[in-house]
Parts: C-alpha cells; sequence; structure tokens
C-alpha cells in the first residue's frame, strides 16, 4: 500500500513539479515550436538530397523529439533535485526505490508522448501528409511505447546525473545519437554495419520503423513484433538505469559525493 | 578609444568565460556536428555530387549560429545568476558597451564549431572543400563572425526582460538554420521566406562563404552582412536605453 501511494503521489508530485519547470515559457518554444521546426529542417534537407517523401521525416522527427522531454524530464528527476537542495531529504527517506523512481517516470512517458503525437498532427498538416484515420489508434500505441522505451534510456540519464555534474550536456548527447542512429532521417540501410548493430537496440528505432508501416496502410497486427521489440528494449533500459541508480546512490553516500552541483 | 578599449576588453573576457563552459562551448561545438553528420549522410545517400560540399559548408556555418543563439539568449540570464546584472547597468558605460561583446564572444565560438564540423566532414566523409578565392574567404568568415555577433547582441537585448531567454534563443536555432540556407537551398523554400531570409545577416554570410569556397562574386555579400551588422547594432542600443529604461520603471530588472 505504501508502494503504492509513493508510486501515485511521488508520480503525481514530480508531474507538478515538472510543471512547475516547464511553465509555457520554456514549453512551449522548446516542445512545440522546436520540433515541429525540426520536421521541416529535415523534410526540407530530404527534399533537396532527393533522398525520402516528407512522410519519412514527419513521423521519424515527430516519434524521435520525444527524446527531449523524456531524457531531460529524466534528468531533471536528479538534476532538479540537487538544484533544489532536496536530493539529500528524498535518498534519505526509507520510501522504497522502485515505486519512488517509477512512479516519476509514468508522467514523463505521457508528456513525451503528447510532444510526439503533437509533432505528428502539425508536421503532418504543414507538410500535407496523409495519415489513415484506421491508423490513428495504433499510432497512438507505438508513440507511448516509443516514449516509454526513451524514458528507459531517460532512467540512465538520470543516473548518471548523480554522479555527473553537466547532465544537460549529457541529455544533448544522447538526443543527438538517437537523431543519427534510429533511422529518423538516414534510411537504416544507408548507414554502415556497425551503426545499423547499434541502432537494433536503441530506443525508436522499431517504434518509428513501426509508425512507418502504419502510415503506409500496414495492419496493426503487422508492426506488434516491433512494437514488442521497442517495449522489450524500454524494459531493459528501465531495469539498467534503476540498478545504475541504486549503485551510484550508493556510491554516492559513501563517497559523499550526493550533493555535488 | 575607451569604447573600443571597453569592447575588446569585454569580448575576451566574454570569451575565456564561454570557453570554460561545457554547455556554451562543447556542446555548441558538438551539436551541430550531430546534425552535420545526418545531412552529410543524407546527401550522400541522395547521391548528387556537389552536394556533400554545399552540406559541408552549410554545416560548418550552422555552428556559428548554435553558438550564438544558445549563448546570446542567455547572456543577461547569466549576469542575473552571478548577481552582477545591476552592478553592469549602473556603470557609467553604456549598457550596449558591455553586451555587444558578449554577442560578438558567443559567435568568436563559432569559429570552433566552424573548424570541427569541417574536420569532421573531412575526415570522416571525405568531403574535400574547395578554396577558389583565399582573400574573399578571409574577409568572409570575420564578416560573418562579427555580423552573426550583432544580431546575438540584439537578441541579447530583445530578450533581457524575459526570465527563460535560453528557451527563447534556443528557439531560434532550427528556424535559423532553415531560412538562412545553410543546408537548404533558400529557392527550395516558399517564396514569402526569401524576404526573411534577406534581413538576416547569416544567410549574406553563408552566400559569402559558398562563393568564396566554390567561386563567385562574394563582395557584395561581405557588404551586406556589413550593413546587416551595422544596423543590428544600432537598433541593439536603441532598444537596449527603452529595455533599461522599462525594467528600471517596473523595478523588474533582477526578475527575481
Amino acid at each position: 500500500m505504501t508502494s503504492a501511494r509513493i508510486f501515485a503521489v511521488g508520480g503525481l508530485m514530480s508531474y507538478r513539479a515538472l510543471f512547475y519547470w516547464l511553465t509555457p515559457m520554456i514549453y512551449v518554444p522548446s516542445l512545440v515550436v522546436a520540433p515541429v521546426f525540426q520536421i521541416l529542417l529535415m523534410a526540407y534537407i530530404g527534399r533537396s538530397a532527393g533522398l525520402a517523401s516528407d512522410e519519412f521525416y514527419v513521423v521519424g522527427n515527430a516519434i524521435q523529439y520525444a527524446a527531449i522531454p523524456c531524457l531531460f524530464a529524466m534528468m531533471q528527476l536528479v538534476g532538479g533535485e540537487k538544484f533544489q537542495n532536496t536530493l539529500g531529504a528524498i535518498l534519505v527517506s526509507p520510501a522504497p526505490r522502485l515505486p519512488l523512481f517509477f512512479g516519476r517516470a509514468v508522467p514523463v512517458v505521457l508528456n513525451g508522448a503528447f510532444v510526439s503525437a503533437f509533432s505528428l498532427v502539425v508536421g503532418s498538416l504543414i507538410l500535407d501528409v496523409e495519415i489513415p484515420t484506421s491508423a490513428i489508434p495504433s499510432l497512438a500505441l507505438v508513440i507511448v511505447v516509443a516514449a516509454f522505451s526513451c524514458t528507459g534510456l531517460g532512467l540512465i540519464n538520470a543516473a548518471l546525473a548523480l554522479r555527473i555534474r553537466e547532465s544537460a550536456v549529457l541529455s544533448n548527447v544522447f538526443f543527438g545519437f538517437l537523431l543519427i542512429f534510429t533511422g529518423a532521417n538516414i534510411p537504416l540501410d544507408d548507414l554502415p554495419g556497425w551503426m545499423q548493430t547499434v541502432s537494433d537496440v536503441i530506443p525508436f528505432t522499431h517504434s518509428i520503423e513501426a509508425a512507418r508501416k502504419l502510415v503506409d496502410g500496414a495492419a496493426t497486427s503487422e508492426v506488434m513484433g516491433l512494437v514488442g521489440i521497442e517495449l522489450l528494449i524500454g524494459a531493459v533500459y528501465a531495469v539498467a538505469g534503476y540498478l545504475l541508480l541504486r549503485f551510484f546512490e550508493n556510491q554516492g553516500r559513501r563517497h559523499a559525493t550526493l550533493d555535488r552541483t | 578609444m575607451r569604447a573600443l578599449r571597453l569592447i575588446w576588453v569585454g569580448w575576451i573576457y566574454q570569451f575565456k568565460q564561454l570557453r570554460r563552459s561545457s554547455f556554451d562551448f562543447f556542446l555548441a561545438i558538438l551539436w551541430p556536428i550531430f546534425f552535420g553528420t545526418v545531412a552529410f549522410f543524407m546527401f550522400r545517400s541522395g547521391g548528387e555530387p556537389g552536394a556533400l560540399i554545399y552540406a559541408g559548408l552549410g554545416a560548418a556555418v550552422m555552428g556559428i549560429w548554435t553558438a550564438t543563439s544558445l549563448a546570446a539568449g542567455t547572456a543577461l540570464q547569466r549576469e542575473r545568476w552571478h548577481g552582477t546584472l545591476e552592478l553592469l547597468v549602473a556603470a557609467p558605460a553604456h549598457f550596449a558597451l558591455i553586451l555587444l561583446p558578449v554577442g560578438l564572444a558567443t559567435s568568436t565560438i563559432g569559429i570552433y564549431c566552424m573548424a570541427a564540423t569541417l574536420l569532421w566532414g573531412r575526415f570522416a566523409f571525405g568531403i574535400d572543400l574547395p578554396l577558389d578565392e583565399p582573400l574573399m574567404m578571409a574577409l568572409a568568415v570575420p564578416a560573418t563572425l562579427l555580423s552573426i555577433g550583432a544580431l546575438g547582441f540584439l537578441i541579447a537585448v530583445a530578450f533581457a526582460r524575459y526570465r527563460h531567454a535560453w528557451a527563447l534563443g534556443s528557439m531560434t536555432e532550427y528556424p535559423m538554420w532553415l531560412i538562412c540556407g545553410f543546408l537548404v537551398p533558400i529557392a527550395l523554400l516558399p517564396d514569402w521566406v526569401g524576404p526573411i531570409s534577406w534581413v538576416l545577416a547569416p544567410t549574406w554570410g553563408m552566400n559569402a562563404i559558398r562563393e568564396s569556397s566554390v567561386g563567385g562574386t562574394p563582395l557584395g555579400d561581405i557588404s551586406m552582412c556589413f550593413a546587416l551588422g551595422t544596423a543590428y547594432v544600432t537598433l541593439g542600443v536603441l532598444l537596449t536605453d527603452r529595455v533599461l529604461r522599462a525594467a528600471r520603471e517596473r523595478a523588474s530588472l533582477s526578475l527575481s
């Protein structure tokens, strides 16, 4: 019961804190305007290079941009507490860590999915990309799974923020790698072999592929395999992130470095 | 003479400070490399010869804008955090002389971004950039840096009264990359974008650098950089007075 309360109340408080951090003056430029312009930039580069259709870039970038809210919000899970001087109080509490950390991840997933869906809709309207109405429920599922998967990576990011001072830089570096490796803008076949291998085990690659198939008219059952792999990747990252958080928490206690800002 | 000395000292000081910041320096160098890499792959896969040279130069100049937009947006916020903004405003020197070096320092960081992206393109993608007009290039690069620095100054002033100016500064990044023709020819964009890009110095700086590299007549573009740079500085100075007066009247300089 206590765990459920920590999961729900902690998550809710975190959600409210997230939106304290994400005031409209930050939310609109960073999570509403920027993803649309990323889509436009990549679509026009694509047109200039004569590589793929607008649909390819709208779907790829709308999903990949969920990395910004997922990675940064999870980084704030530690970085924000450090900044507010509340990290010590949280970590000294006897609260079980599993609901504590995962409860805070739930609003991040929802926010990431919203940013992704919004970018997909606006990008499609601007570039006149047609999304079949029948694909919308399945696309929503794919978007939520993609946001979950990246939040798993975000948990690793949060753990590293316990150790690394420049967590905002690290989040941007993760975002840059996802931009290159996930096939959001470059067809995976055009990447060197070793990069394709990497792309197979990172968030977004499979969900982007699934979303593109759905927009092209594939049935939900045809993409469930890809969705399952994405879900598995997210779960593996989430577990790894949780273990890393516990490890760095113990290290932080041992070396008195928890509040290092 | 005193004004020039102040600009020079401020430029060096701000440059040294920015170079110590992993966000404003390290990330500013890395960020355009990520996008440049994507563009290089895309143009290489597209298979159009010459497109890689176009992208290589564009990605290199993109870095100057990245460095400027990120740091100029936060210029005043940094002073607020350090508790030095009121002191600087109260100093006898005109506040514009203190802010202008910030814009120039941020665009100077762009030299590192430019060099890093060019080297990355050369060694990772084999992009061999021509240099048809070395003298013009020697003029085009500083003209681009100065004019983008002047635009950074204008941004820093314009966003002075916004608590979250960094978000507005970084919001300008993608649109400027797009409409200034760094990676996409402006002719490919809708017609109404053209006039907007003409009043943006990075457009002319990009043209000047491109024409100095592959051949052409970059003098007109370089002149436009200087003309627009002067216009930005004039506008920035006039805006500084208005912004400071309004902040004093409303007691909102510190925003705390």
